[in-house]
């Protein structure tokens, strides 16, 4: 039993620094160019080398995302709201959200670029527009799906509609709302890395772009490390964040806590 | 107690139709209906025909089509704020302590809203006093998903009845719990009822449970609901699980069961 904890305690850092491992056997195994695959550890290299050049674009890309996120967050809350409140505005609404989510946001960038140059507002207005949705889904919905009974007994001791939202609603949509902010802030990181390979000047995506345009393949996947390394970070304070507020609505148990 | 010369709740000749057009639902037809004030009154009849749905009109949920619902010589055109209800879905709020849940109508309804801050002690120990009649002491501060299924029934009574409303209405609150479970809350039910002389309109498909607790029992017809039949229960208080398989109890349990399977045949 003791060793089955400890597997399971160690099973992601295992699986992670397997993976690693195989492809760098591989790589080596196989002599796979440099310029097609580097090895891991080629691309660490890089990442060390290039550490100066690095640091500020992911520093950069973490800034435009954290807007964007940030503006989502209160745009998305604000719909989801005032969607899961009435059932008009759901109805009324739902055709041109579900519309305008399907749209791949690659394809909007160009529009962005059209109206707001090459830069960082491309960036944070797709962080943006990917992520304000899923929040906005989840806080209707936990807001949508009072209990019927729980409506009753509130209308029948004379409660207003708002009384409702506030004592039931909101609380209700909360732990809705801590678990969309995990997805929204991968979707919001990955929404300003797009941007900044297609319109930017600065930012880990934009490094990554010139890196490749330049055939130096080690540092493009440093990049991506980078890259997956703050979107691993950025979903575990999520998570973090989460488990701190909901503590009601995951029964108390914490086995199935992510990040 | 029943004297009936003022009936305190008076549903007269009320329809209820939901929807509109042709995939429409004629819940109630023409129901009539008359509670004494204190009195102890239970709906049964076939599923589906309407009883949660009279419910609904007698607290002003839902307004009757036609016809009209009377409550304390006043037509009822909005929700009642002398009422309240539990329903086989105890509904708590997950994210409140029991204590917490019982203290919500208190943040809601008038008068208690306006005083709820500085009048918070006082409200705390009457909460706790009603979980303390109902055999909750000691749950006040544990969590609706720590709590078992009676455990979470009794609460939701509590939260019914914490604001001193004259009418509580209970739709099948004991539907989902074991039989021991469900006689030990019949015996709190009536006490609660005899301590503070509200007056109770109970839904419910157990007809034992109907000749337990009610004074009248009124039995539905099929959809489109009205009542058929009126049965007084004249059994002496308070009554006690012996009573149970006395003759007369037996009796009373038989004969409507008889009247509600005359109704299912109609069909
Ligand atoms: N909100 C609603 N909209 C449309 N139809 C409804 C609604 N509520 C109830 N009905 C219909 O009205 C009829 C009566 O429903 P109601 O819930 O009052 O029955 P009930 O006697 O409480 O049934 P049960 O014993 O199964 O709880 C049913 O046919 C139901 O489908
Ligand atoms: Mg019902």
């Amino acid at each position: 039993m003791k060793w089955r904890r400890a597997l399971f305690t160690a099973s992601p850092w295992i699986t992670t620094i397997g993976f690693f491992l195989l492809w760098e056997i591989g790589c080596r195994a196989f002599n796979v160019a440099t310029f097609v695959l580097p090895t891991p550890s080629d691309a660490f290299k890089a990442l060390v080398d290039n550490w100066s050049g690095i640091w500020p674009n992911a520093r950069h890309t973490m800034f435009t995302t954290l807007i964007g996120f940030g503006i989502a967050v209160v745009f998305g809350v604000v719909l989801g709201v005032a969607v899961g409140a009435s059932a008009l505005l759901y109805r009324s609404l739902n055709p041109l959200l579900v519309g305008f989510n399907s749209i791949p946001k690659v394809a909007v960038v160009p529009i962005l670029v059209l109206w707001f140059g090459i830069g960082t507002a491309p960036a944070i207005i797709t962080a943006f527009l990917v992520a304000f949705f899923p929040i906005s889904v989840n806080v209707a919905a936990g807001i949508a799906t009072t209990e019927p009974e729980l409506e009753d007994v509130l209308r029948s001791l004379g409660a207003s509609k708002l009384d409702i939202l506030y004592r039931v609603g909101l609380p209700r949509s909360l732990p809705y709302f801590f678990a969309s902010l995990k997805v929204a802030i991968t979707l919001a990181f990955v929404g300003s890395v797009i941007s900044e390979t297609v319109a930017a000047n600065e930012g880990i995506g934009y490094l990554m772009l010139t890196a490749s345009s330049t055939f130096r393949v080690p540092l493009v996947f440093a990049s991506l490390f980078v890259i997956a390394a703050m979107g691993i970070l950025m979903y575990a304070v999520a998570a973090a964040f989460e488990r701190r507020h909901t503590k009601w609505a995951t029964r108390g148990l914490d086995q199935y806590g992510t990040g | 107690m029943k004297d009936g010369s003022t009936d305190f709740i008076r549903v007269e000749c009320a329809s209820l139709y939901y929807g509109g057009g042709d995939d429409g639902v004629l819940a109630l037809k023409d129901t009539n209906l008359t509670i004494a004030r204190g009195e102890f009154a239970a709906v049964v009849g076939p599923s589906g025909c309407g009883k949660s749905t009279l419910l609904k009109l007698v607290s002003g949920l839902n307004r009757a089509s036609t016809g009209k619902v009377v409550v304390d010589e006043a037509d009822v055109r909005k929700p009642l704020k002398i009422v309240g209800m539990a329903f086989q879905n105890p509904a708590l709020l997950p994210w409140r302590t029991t204590l917490e849940n019982l203290l919500l109508p208190l943040q809601v309804a008038e008068p208690h809203r306006q005083q709820f801050r500085r009048e918070r002690g006082r409200y705390v120990e009457q909460a706790r006093a009603l979980l303390a009649k109902v055999g909750l002491a000691g749950a006040e501060d544990r969590f609706p998903w720590q709590l078992s299924g009676g455990m979470l029934q009794r609460a939701s009574l509590c939260r019914a009845l914490i604001h001193d409303p004259q009418i509580l209405l209970l739709d099948e609150p004991f539907g989902a719990l074991d039989a021991f479970t469900r006689e030990e809350l019949w015996d709190i039910l009536q006490q609660l009822w005899q301590d503070q002389h509200f007056t109770v309109l109970l839904v419910t498909h157990d007809l034992a449970e109907a000749v337990y607790l009610a004074d009248t029992v009124h039995v539905f017809s099929n959809r489109p609901g009205r009542v058929v039949h009126r049965r007084a229960i004249d059994l002496p208080r308070p009554r006690n699980s012996d009573m149970r398989f006395s003759t007369v109890f037996v009796d009373h349990v038989h004969e409507l069961r008889a009247q509600i399977r005359r109704e299912r045949e109609v069909i």
